[in-house]
């Protein structure tokens, strides 16, 4: 990998929440296809730095680079970073997906018009593409027969897999999975993750923060491992699942496994 | 006990239930125009641009109705001023200043009915239109301000209703709407237990209108909701 294939990279990354430090100095850096999987205790920093990467949390310190491009920020009276060109960062947050793991979808709307809302409001395309985007995405994560329904009348998996074709209805070259099944009963995350593996087969860019762990060892090209807040382990699924260096690591894997 | 009465006076009562109506109507409007933007305002994460909303909020709240139609109707005329404005032909009726003493009460109370829903639509769906780059505008207008429209649905028929009894007081000021007129029938036919009778009737009927108007509005806009109870 060289310096202009990072899809998305972040550099010395500190979060703090009052007198918590969250993130102590993160460097990250995802190549085009590479499948990244955050594990960690609670705690320990992951979701918070997923959320620091498209600024839905301000980070304290940091940069960063998305498609080569470096996000201007400049620093808010709280001495948080927040972006400094609102066109920047919107083309940073339609170019990098996210998924939440409480879904968020809106339930005023129908799947289908979850779909095509943020294609049509921020990519300006018109409701017949949008449409016919929306569709093929729905067949792809076989939610084709629920278009018209309304989201709470779909069970837990349904309603994340279609939160996951609205993020890829905007061509995102980077999505990011904070926990994608963490709020899924058990006998529903199968299909959730099935989803997110096919992803990983089509060479998408993913960054993924979970707690499945055979599932981070079957997908991912690079494992990390957080601990308060610092990169602790750092290396792919083999070499971290296998033959971890960091004692922590180890009592984690050993409690988790 | 004299019904015929009721009978006589039906085409003035029904009359005058028509002003009330109207009066709710245009002023329910009106103010809801005015409540949006308050609402949007009274939740600015600053606090100098939240002032302005809080006073206006504060004082159409914390003063009786009465009061307010009196300060428009009888306070206003009295500043030569007003008298030689543009305004004039407007205020000196006693329609308008009805109208308008409405308007601004009824957008008070909307517009925090409106603040409180505003507030209870979950970050989450918020923060997926930030994430998706939807920009601030964009995210008030198709997240923020539909889903809070449903939200205080139920909380705003009965700002609604409560301000079709309190049309009443604006028989004060000489209107003629379904109270004025029932003491005008009163005055001439010394039947008040009839009369009333009647014009509460006609209340509740107009309160059923509204309320069946608010429900057809609300099962088509949250039809999203899943039923509590099921089968």
């Amino acid at each position: 990998m060289n310096e202009t294939s990072a899809a998305l990279e972040v550099r010395n990354i500190h979060k703090r929440f009052g007198g918590l430090e969250v993130l102590r100095g993160i460097d990250l850096r995802a190549g085009s296809g590479d499948v990244i999987t955050l594990i960690g205790s609670s705690g320990s920093g992951k979701s918070t730095l997923l959320r620091c990467i498209n600024l839905l949390e301000p980070p304290n310190e940091g940069e960063i680079i998305f498609d080569g491009e470096s996000l201007a920020l400049r620093r808010a009276r709280d001495g948080t970073l927040v972006a400094a060109d609102q066109q920047q960062i919107t083309r940073l947050r339609a170019g990098v997906g996210f998924v939440f793991q409480n879904f968020n979808l809106w339930p005023h709307m129908t799947i289908l018009e979850n779909v095509i809302e943020a294609p049509r409001q921020v990519l300006g395309y018109s409701r017949d593409r949008a449409i016919a985007d929306a569709e093929s995405l729905l067949e792809k994560v076989g939610l084709a027969d629920k278009r018209d329904g309304y989201p709470a009348f779909l069970s837990g998996g349904q309603q994340q897999r279609a939160a996951i074709a609205r993020t890829l209805a905007m061509h995102p070259r980077v999505i990011l999975f904070d926990e994608p099944t963490s709020a899924l009963d058990p006998e529903l995350v199968t299909e959730v993750l099935a989803v997110i593996r096919d992803l990983a087969e089509e060479g998408r860019t993913m960054l993924i923060v979970t707690h499945e762990m055979r599932f981070a060892r079957d997908v991912s090209t690079q494992v990390v491992f957080l601990h308060e807040g610092r990169i602790e382990e750092q290396g792919p699924p083999s070499k971290v699942f296998e033959s971890p260096e960091s004692p922590r690591c180890r009592e984690f894997l050993a409690s988790h496994l | 006990m004299r019904w015929s009465v009721i009978l006589e006076n039906l085409p003035q009562l029904l009359h005058g239930a028509w002003l009330t109506l109207e009066l709710v109507l245009v002023s329910g409007v009106l103010g809801l125009a005015i409540a949006v933007p308050m609402a949007i305002v009274r939740c600015s994460r600053f606090a100098s641009v939240r002032a302005f909303p809080w006073v206006y909020i504060y004082f159409f709240r914390g003063t009786p109705l009465l009061v307010q139609i009196f300060l428009v109707y009888y306070g206003l005329g009295q500043s030569p001023w007003v008298r030689d404005s543009l305004l004039w032909p407007v205020l000196s009726q006693a329609y308008w200043c009805a109208i308008i003493a409405f308007t601004f009460n009824t957008s008070a109370y909307t517009a925090e009915i409106l603040r409180g829903a505003i507030q209870a639509v979950p970050e989450g769906e918020v923060e997926a239109a930030r994430a998706l780059g939807m920009g601030r505008v964009v995210t008030w207008r198709r997240i923020v301000l539909p889903r809070a429209f449903r939200i205080a649905l139920p909380a705003y028929s009965n700002e609604v209703i409560l301000m079709l009894k309190g049309s009443a007081l604006a028989s004060t000021i000489t209107l003629l709407d379904l109270t004025g007129m029932a003491r005008t029938i009163i005055a001439r036919t010394y039947t008040p237990l009839e009369i009333f009778l009647a014009a509460g009737v006609l209340y509740v009927l107009i309160t059923f209108l509204i309320l069946g108007g608010f429900r057809l509005v609300e099962r088509r806009l949250n039809r999203h909701l899943r039923p509590r109870t099921g089968h």
